[in-house]
């Protein structure tokens, strides 16, 4: 009953990629718990400095490619309701386990042992998540389904009319946000004190 | 670059920039969007195959996530997940960066020092975090990085709740005593 992908590049090349994609969220200390919910608690500011910039780099790379040679996209539909209700749900087992899925299973590579049985959760939640989906795809994800739809084909506008404001905001982003360029990011430690 | 593999921490925007030419990577040369929480599912199933076959071969969303034509338990991105572990441990063995951590400390900070209170949280954690995830179809990096750099409606509407969530539930969690921690 499980199969394997006959194409051995694809998992070799899913392999590396997963290497390179580990590699890189522990060297910016993601994979910690003090990282992201020090992030959530508005004083360590690591991992809205992570995505961001990996959103904006990632977004001209792949809309360029995408124009100049067909480099298909890969959305994921619309379910406007499932996507805020899951993302909620989403939210709060972020803050309360510390980890999100990619940074938790980092973290169990990189030594923490809270996060195994953050990863049994895991398992566990994806179970029941799949025992509730009939009843969820018949009430919960067809409210609100646009399709896979995105800002540029919802609205007829160039994707670059959103990109290009997105790297000013990310510019005036980083800007503001306290703490440090990089390295012991602890922002705002000294700056503003916490509120006695 | 030799210098840069030395320093065990590097700086979000290097990394950030590093995960978004991985997705040019992954979209222009291998067809695929960074993604990690689908896996989980896959794996779930194939736990309770062990127990109970038939009733994951009836079961719609493994049939749709692993079971069905061109779908397969070990694939691309099942390779990427415990490519993800084998990653953060090397760096973390070329960093010297290993922590081995059972109770944080802004959580002791707020709950105290309990191993025990500390793995069921984490546990209970879990379950919420993967639950939504497929709910929202999609996490952190299926969503969160991969959605949002392609536009996504579905991708930001999830960016904004759980971002929004995540920070009201943390500052409720934790509150004064692990804000204060944090900040230490």
């Amino acid at each position: 009953m499980l199969k394997a992908d006959p194409n051995i590049l694809t998992l070799v090349y899913g392999l590396l990629t997963g290497v390179v994609f580990g590699f890189l969220l522990q060297r910016a200390r993601v994979t910690r718990f003090s990282t992201i919910v020090g992030q959530l608690l508005w004083v360590d500011h690591t991992v809205l400095r992570t995505m961001f910039t990996a959103v904006v780099v990632g977004s001209v790379g792949v809309y360029a490619m995408h124009q100049l040679w067909d480099v298909p996209l890969h959305i994921k539909s619309a379910t406007l309701l499932a996507n805020a209700v899951g993302g909620v749900i989403f939210g709060v087992g972020m803050a309360v386990l510390g980890y999100c899925p990619g940074t938790g299973l980092g973290a169990i590579g990189e030594g923490s042992r809270h996060a195994i049985f953050g990863f049994v959760g895991m398992l566990v939640g994806a179970g029941l998540y799949a025992e509730a989906f009939p009843w969820l795809s018949a009430h919960v994800l067809p409210v609100g389904d646009l399709g896979k739809v995105t800002l540029s084909s919802e609205t007829g506008l160039s994707p670059w009319v959103f990109i290009v404001p997105l790297i000013g905001i990310a510019l005036i982003v980083f800007a503001i946000l306290p703490g440090r360029r990089g390295g012991q990011d602890r922002g705002g430690a000294v700056r503003t004190p916490a509120p006695a | 670059m030799v210098h840069l593999l030395r320093r065990s921490r590097w700086s979000p925007y290097i990394v950030g920039a590093g995960i978004g030419v991985l997705s040019w990577v992954t979209f222009g040369l291998m067809h695929k969007a960074l993604g990690t929480s689908t896996s989980l599912v896959s794996m779930a199933g194939a736990i309770e195959s062990l127990a109970a076959p038939e009733h994951v071969r009836d079961n719609a969303y493994y049939a749709k996530t692993m079971l069905a034509e061109g779908k397969y338990f070990l694939d691309w991105q099942m390779m990427l997940v415990i490519g993800l572990v084998l990653g953060a441990t090397l760096s973390a063995w070329l960093g010297r960066s290993f922590k081995v951590e059972h109770v944080p400390d802004i959580w002791a900070a707020r709950f105290g020092p309990s191993k025990a209170l500390r793995y069921a949280a984490a546990f209970v954690g879990g379950v919420m975090l993967l639950f939504g995830a497929r709910l929202a179809d999609g996490c952190t990096s299926g969503h969160a990085i991969s959605g949002s750099l392609q536009l996504a409606v579905s991708s930001w509407v999830f960016f904004a709740c759980f971002f929004a969530a995540g920070i009201a539930a943390a500052l409720l969690i934790y509150g004064k005593a692990g804000r204060r921690r944090a900040q230490s």
